[in-house]
């Protein structure tokens, strides 16, 4: 296996805090901590993992409403995104944007978004910064979005662009095969996704999006050829979303329990520790001691944002604008 | 650079200004270059700026200059990496523009009609206008984007809308509206300088009327409005091509004997509130006219504004001359009707001041 042993423990701890994460999110979203709907990505911890073992700070990712996942593969904070969930000061976006909308610029996310492949022609609007800047090898453009996305203009706009414009960008298709309760088999006309992509003159590759290792193999080789200079690819990674669509969707109205099993038994993690404790890569010591660091840091995220003050009522007319003349308030 | 107070460039205090008298569409190119060559973050995107491409060599031809000729010239000068042609996808191109504003670019975006807008309408409202809020303040979008809107040049329905309301609803944009060649060059400098997204619309009907543009280097503040006639028996409210047409309505009215004030308010969003009390509290009258079709609009706002602030001073209701709720018709004797003309304003003048 070509890859490092800092890089495995990465992952590994990685993919452990995406599913950790979000188990925690969860409880405190039924516990009535979270402010609004949020959106689990437990499951589907091997194409953000796998893509941003690749990237540094300087490359951008765009992201979805299904975006804790990407964000914590990007390098943030656990503490901040809690507390962004839970809407307190100390979050992320001082908790205005929510789970939705978790951002950070100093670490090349761009924001979850949660217009449905509205962040895709953002990510190639940052690879086209670094064209323009002339730093393509240090600086590429990864936009993630799922096979609902796949479905709409803007992404095949944002395909041809990127194409014309030989732009470093990775076009990321999560395929969790349900568009809310839709199944892609139903609302996508082609069998692979990735087959559209020779129609924008770009490479399509179908990857196993429950094999952290595959993806990490395909995702390589896409920000490679971006890095050089040579252009897009559309990666379509077929994973699977534990729970519904958003925290209280009841999945056995629309899924088989045959289903779930299948891709439970494909778990991404449970995959990962059979085969580095196989191959004598990593032991089952060195994980449980990364799953009991995970652990703790869920317990320390959860205390920071319970513990969080609210934002101040003043909040709510920050930062409309840089500056702006009129007054903002409205009328009471 | 000097934030010009917003007065009548024509008037006294510009006698000695050094300057000349340019056309709307070569000022517009001028102050695009000079933003170019003042800043190397500044680059230029649109459908057919670079004016299609030679078989052989793949170099740009400027064949048309741009659509309206209003990037004429500029990609021999900066090449096609920052005059950057198109394919036509409005909302794959703004949003790849909103992208690169986000991670240091400072993008100018030629939407070419203003009617188009509408496709890239969801990346304006949900990207553009709300990444800085929505991320708690992490992050500025400076991004501008021009287009063309208005009848009276038989375009139609599809080609000749002028509803910036829409976009001066909308909480994170600003919206600026030139009416001559002075405002264009202040207002488009300090769109592109600006570090919130900014969408600058230009009536077709002002691309080639001349105007004077003093030589310096100037912004026109966002956010204010300027007196471009004074008087005292009633505020006339202009904006973009209607500033033309108040003033023209001011001119016959000054033939039998109404002394009408002209405001131009040249910014939409922010805008200027005080300039308009002001002028209702010196004539207490006002007409507001407006091209834009009269529900939910500047006009109907600027309405309200006044109704709340200078109510006391009003000696009559206000009144608005606008289109018609209804799309731009092709054929050239219903456009006219359908556009607020100066015999209309001065009939509306009539009526509210009583003197039949």
């Amino acid at each position: 296996m070509d890859i490092s042993k800092e890089k495995l423990e990465w992952i590994y701890t990685t993919m452990y805090r995406i599913r950790r994460f979000e188990e925690t999110m969860l409880e405190q979203t039924f516990k009535g901590n979270a402010m609004g709907v949020t959106h689990p990505s437990d499951g589907q911890e091997a194409p953000p993992t796998g893509i941003c073992a690749h990237l540094t700070d300087k490359d951008w990712i765009g992201s979805t409403h299904r975006g804790h996942g990407h964000c914590i593969a990007k390098g943030l904070d656990t503490k901040a995104m809690m507390a962004e969930i839970m809407g307190k000061a100390t979050g992320q976006c001082g908790g205005k944007g929510g789970s939705m909308h978790i951002a950070d610029f100093s670490k090349g996310m761009l924001g979850a978004n949660a217009i449905v492949g509205a962040s895709i022609p953002l990510a190639v609007g940052a690879a086209l910064t670094a064209k323009l800047k002339g730093i393509e090898s240090q600086s590429v453009g990864v936009s993630f979005f799922g096979d609902g996305a796949s479905s709409q203009g803007v992404l095949h706009e944002s395909m041809n662009l990127a194409s014309v414009w030989k732009l470093p960008v990775i076009f990321a298709c999560e395929n969790n095969g349900y568009a809310e309760a839709t199944p892609s088999w139903y609302a996508v006309s082609a069998e692979d996704i990735a087959s559209r992509a020779e129609g924008y003159g770009m490479p399509g590759v179908v990857v196993d999006g429950m094999d952290v290792f595959a993806v990490y193999d395909a995702a390589g080789e896409a920000i490679a050829r971006a890095r050089a200079g040579e252009g897009p690819t559309f990666l379509e990674l077929k994973t699977y979303r534990y729970h519904g669509h958003f925290h209280a969707d009841d999945t056995s109205k629309y899924r088989k329990p045959d289903e779930e099993a299948y891709y439970k038994d494909k778990d991404t993690l449970k995959h990962f520790e059979k085969t580095v404790t196989k191959q004598k890569l990593m032991s089952a010591k060195q994980l449980k001691s990364i799953r009991d660091m995970i652990e703790q840091e869920m317990l320390d995220a959860v205390e920071f944002g319970l513990s969080s003050p609210m934002p101040d009522a003043s909040a709510l007319y920050d930062d409309v604008y840089v500056n702006y003349s009129n007054p903002i308030a409205g009328l009471r | 650079m000097t934030t010009s107070q917003a007065n009548n460039p024509l008037g006294p205090g510009y006698d000695n200004v050094p300057g000349s008298v340019k056309r709307f569409r070569d000022i517009f190119r001028d102050t695009l270059k000079a933003e170019m060559l003042r800043d190397d973050d500044v680059f230029l995107m649109g459908e057919d700026i670079s004016g299609g491409f030679d078989r052989d060599t793949k170099e740009p031809l400027d064949a048309w200059g741009g659509p309206f000729a209003a990037t004429k010239g500029l990609v021999q000068e900066f090449g096609p990496e920052r005059v950057r042609d198109a394919p036509i996808s409005e909302a794959g191109f703004v949003g790849a523009a909103i992208g690169s504003a986000l991670t240091g670019m400072r993008p100018v975006v030629d939407l070419m009609y203003f009617d188009f807008v509408t496709v890239a309408f969801d990346q304006l409202l949900s990207n553009a206008a709300k990444s800085r809020y929505m991320f708690g303040g992490q992050t500025r979008v400076p991004l501008t984007l021009f287009a063309r809107s208005g009848a009276g040049t038989g375009h139609a329905a599809q080609h000749s809308e002028s509803f910036y309301s829409m976009l001066a609803h909308i909480p994170g944009l600003k919206v600026v509206v030139p009416s001559d060649p002075y405002s264009v060059k202040g207002l488009l400098a300090a769109a592109i300088r600006d570090d919130d997204p900014v969408f600058l619309i230009n009536d077709k009907k002002l691309i080639n009327l001349d105007g004077f543009v003093p030589d310096e280097d100037y912004v026109i503040e966002l956010g204010k409005g300027r007196y471009l006639r004074r008087g005292a028996d009633v505020t006339l409210v202009g904006m973009s091509y209607t500033s033309v047409v108040c003033q023209k309505a001011a001119e016959q009215l000054a033939e039998i004997g109404i002394d009408a004030e002209v405001i131009d308010m040249m910014s939409l969003s922010p805008f200027d509130e005080d300039i308009l009390i002001e002028s209702v509290k010196k004539t207490n009258n006002v007409v507001i006219v407006d091209e834009d079709t009269p529900r939910a609009s500047m006009s109907s706002e600027f309405a309200a504004v006044i109704a709340d602030k200078a109510f006391d001073y009003l000696d009559a209701p206000v009144k608005r001359v606008t289109a018609p709720h209804s799309p731009v018709p092709y054929n050239r004797e219903l456009e006219q009707a359908f556009m607020p003309q100066p015999a209309d304003v001065v009939g509306t003048v009539k009526n509210l001041l009583a003197r039949e």
